[in-house]
């Protein structure tokens, strides 16, 4: 299947909802691509009731003349010039067939995801990211009653705990490993947007039950004693109570989950496959979210965490600016400055301790997919070492979750990525490009292991 | 790292790791310097097969001389090498391809390889997800599989207990006249320089008959049990490609993960990294042409690498004519992670000045004479070699 844009829009979050709202207002033929079955993005799928603004955006996005194709990932790049290029995309559906997206402008939206850190115990059931309790809820996980105690850092902690209360859980901790000092900056920038701090109020008066510590993480998740004869139906251990640690104090709390996000790594893996300039794990734009690529757009998380304001501003611009409404697109730029000082407060609020990267002993998994325990990891002199010589981030999930882990832990960055961007069928990578006349190449490094 | 070593190693591939080690067993005081890490170059692209090939008399003879090498040490070979003696089927499509395979069981017996015809029926059985209708194949029980990172490591740290040393990252820009020079202006010296740098060994020496190949692979996620042995195809024997073309052939591999990896590609000219989509395409058709149902398996990686390819698909071992400090340990196309282990042993035999196992001459480099060409272009090159 080929499908023609003028652009096309990958993420249908905040960020990618405003961009492809942006450029189909002029009139141009826009598509707009996300793997997930709706749109909204993490931040407004899930977590609390869907605000006011985000509903206002989606009825626009809804009425936009865009061609909307959720439930559809990209996988690979077929070509890419300045006069515009092919994605490939699968379908989540099985049996239906790929699609090739032909665009002139490209706009990646793709997001930010949790960042996992491994402590002992963190692979246990229940044990799992507080976006995705979150989300699990919302689609119907029973929570009612269940002691939940939500550990990481940053403004999710908190929203989390009141959507889990609304529900019903008892939330037994809120475990924030920043300390007061480190948030004040934070705290007065949002200052200039009452509506941020209205918001916080309101969860934290949600949560009032809930102890809220600082400086506080999870030292260790722990499982119920093996289960004894008889309970072969259930023969994983599962998750008991959790160990805090606070000032070097630590206690137990006993809980049904443990729900725990360390801020967010963003999604910069199209990027990285298409070439694109990152520095410091974010993708570099100009003013007008044009990225170091001729014919690639850039907003959102992607290029600096700075939460829903910044990316439906981003997406705006970049949307104008692909749409070659640039004396709009500069226009609407000059807010960006204050978006990104709100950005900078909550990159400080939500520095990791570095005590935090003790928490891992040598038995400590950190790589998932692979059963690569941390001891194997001590010594490696990057990221690419590690993959070759441990398989550290060869599996299914490829790196995106300990990838995160890794780069606080040892402060290796991600190389390129490679084709498939996610793990993709076989038949998929089959087919050449239609209207393809000669062979086509994607721009990307790709010596790899194995 | 200063003063003087008997032998420096350039590349910590897993043909100078075996260079390393054969030469700290022999006693040199030997110090190997790599750019990167060990084993990042064309060992970690690579499939990682120990095959025997017959390409010529003298290809059998350097695969045969390191299966033999790597069956002795399989004992020692740690786990996280996942060495698998899982045989290889060359598969044959037609009665004409299976008179390859007899043609090919003759001249592995007359080596002393011992191998086994399977008819159309046996072969099913053997490799049920394989296509009906085709012929049968060759199974060469000795073939195994490893993973060739964790195999250069090994051989390396085999060396560095041999008081080997390493040197990485470290980058040389000058090798030549028993000195070294590095990136950070300081020089090393040896009696001998081994340049063990796989396609990037014309950076030192722009004169040297190779050309990169490129070479693309993917890697799925667990299949355990979708296929049990590296199944080959017979069938590029019989097409005529034209020298430089670029072509596809089946050639799948299981993993001791589960995984299998599927290749294989071959391109003159590619010079960079990219993904050719088109090729990767026709390799993956090739593919399912083979194993019907190859095409349902998720794909996790797609990468390209580099074979260092030589006019004669024979590996350049040996001392370098022009210069009596180099000796060379390079060109091995796609068969450097089998015959790694006999090269060093070539190598080490060369500095030490004694006899080695087989004979060396086919392999050395003064076999071009004066004749070497600098450029490329003009060169002959043979035939596809195998992967």
């Amino acid at each position: 299947m080929k499908k023609d844009f003028d652009i096309l829009v990958v993420g249908a979050g905040p960020a990618g909802i405003a961009a492809a709202i942006a450029a189909a207002e002029n009139g141009l033929r826009v598509g707009v691509v996300d793997d997930s079955p709706s749109p909204g993005g993490q931040i407004w799928r899930r977590g609390t009731q869907p605000p006011t603004a985000a509903r206002r955006w989606n009825d626009r996005f809804e009425a936009a003349a865009v061609v909307r194709m959720m439930g559809w990932r990209v996988i690979d790049c077929l070509r890419l010039t300045p006069e515009g290029g092919i994605l490939r995309a699968e379908c989540n559906t099985p049996g239906v067939q790929p699609a090739d997206l032909h665009f002139r402008h490209l706009i990646l939206a793709t997001g930010a995801r949790e960042r996992f850190l491994p402590f002992p115990g963190w692979t246990l059931p229940n044990v799992m990211g507080a976006g995705g309790l979150d989300a699990m809820v919302r689609g119907g996980l029973p929570i009612e009653g269940k002691r939940v105690v939500i550990a990481g850092t940053g403004p999710l902690l908190l929203a989390v705990a009141a959507q889990l209360t609304a529900h019903g859980a008892s939330v037994v901790a809120i475990c924030e490993q920043a300390s007061l000092a480190q948030m004040a900056p934070l705290a007065l920038a949002l200052l200039r947007q009452p509506g941020k701090l209205l918001q916080g109020a309101k969860y934290r008066w949600a949560t009032r039950k809930t102890p809220f510590f600082t400086r506080c993480w999870p030292a260790a998740a722990l499982a119920e004693p093996n289960p004894g004869p008889g309970s072969e139906n259930e023969p994983q251990p599962r998750l008991q109570a959790v160990t805090l640690h606070r000032e070097g104090k630590q206690w137990t709390v006993a809980c049904d989950y443990l729900a725990c996000g360390f801020h967010l790594v963003p999604n910069t893996e199209l990027a990285s496959l298409l070439g694109s300039r990152i520095q410091d794990g974010f993708v570099v734009t100009d003013q007008q979210m044009r990225t170091s690529i001729p014919a690639v757009w850039c907003a959102g998380e992607p290029t600096g965490i700075g939460g829903v304001d910044a990316s439906l501003l981003e997406g705006r611009i970049a949307g104008l600016s692909a749409a070659g409404k640039t004396e709009a697109a500069r226009a609407l730029s000059k807010r960006r400055p204050g978006m990104q000082a709100f950005a900078r407060a909550l990159e400080r609020a939500c520095r990791l301790d570095p005590r935090l990267r003790e928490l891992a002993d040598d038995q400590t998994i950190v790589c998932r997919c692979e059963d690569v325990r941390m001891a194997a990891l001590r010594g490696r002199s990057g990221w690419r070492d590690a993959k070759l010589h441990t398989r550290c981030g060869m599996g299914p999930c490829q790196g995106r979750v300990c990838g995160g882990a890794a780069e606080f832990l040892f402060g290796w960055s991600a190389g390129h990525a490679h084709p498939p961007l996610y793990p993709a069928r076989v038949s998929s990578l089959m087919e050449e490009a239609e209207e393809e006349a000669m062979a086509a190449s994607s721009s990307h490094p790709a010596i790899e292991p194995e | 790292m200063t003063g003087n070593h008997d032998v420096i190693v350039i590349g910590a591939g897993i043909v100078g790791a075996a260079c390393a080690r054969a030469c700290a067993a022999r006693g040199l005081q030997t110090l190997v310097v790599d750019a990167a890490g060990v084993g990042g170059g064309a060992t970690a692209a690579g499939m990682g097969h120990i095959v025997a090939m017959d390409d010529s008399p003298a290809q059998l003879a350097l695969t045969r001389r390191s299966q033999q090498l790597w069956s002795a040490i399989a004992a020692e070979l740690p786990t996280e090498v996942e060495f698998e003696r899982r045989g290889t089927l060359w598969v044959a499509a037609d009665e004409e391809e299976m008179q390859e395979v007899l043609r090919k069981q003759t001249v592995y017996a007359a080596a002393g390889l011992e191998t086994e015809v399977l008819d159309a029926r046996s072969l099913a059985e053997a490799e049920p997800n394989l296509r009906p209708g085709l012929a049968g194949a060759l199974r060469v029980p000795s073939d195994a599989v490893l993973y060739p990172p964790a195999a250069a490591s090994f051989l390396l740290r085999q060396a560095m207990d041999l008081d080997a040393k390493l040197l990485a990252p470290q980058r040389v820009v000058a090798a030549a006249n028993g000195q070294v020079s590095l990136d950070d202006g300081s020089r090393l010296y040896a009696r001998r320089i081994v340049n063990a740098c796989g396609a990037e060994a014309t950076r030192f020496l722009p004169e040297l008959p190779i050309r990169k190949r490129r070479g693309h692979l993917l890697i799925t996620d667990r299949y355990p049990g979708f296929v049990h042995h590296q199944l080959v195809e017979l069938g590029y024997l019989k097409s005529a490609h034209s020298v430089a073309a670029d072509s596809t052939a089946f050639n799948v591999q299981p993993r001791q993960t589960g995984q299998i990896l599927i290749g294989s590609s071959r391109e003159f000219d590619a010079e960079d990294s990219t993904i050719n989509h088109a090729l990767l395409g026709a390799m993956l058709r090739r593919a399912e042409s083979y194993l019907p149902g190859i095409g349902r398996l998720r794909a996790i990686r797609v990468w390209t690498g580099f074979r260092a390819a030589t006019p004669d698909k024979l590996p350049l071992i040996g001392p370098w004519p022009e210069d009596a400090s180099l000796c060379l340990a390079t060109g091995h196309e796609g068969l450097g992670i089998t015959t790694s282990l006999a090269t060093g042993e070539l190598v080490a035999a060369e500095i030490a000045g004694v006899r080695p196992e087989i004979a060396a001459e086919p392999y050395l480099p003064a076999r071009f004479g004066d004749g070497i060409r600098t450029d490329s272009e003009s060169m002959l090159f043979g035939e596809a070699a195998y992967d």
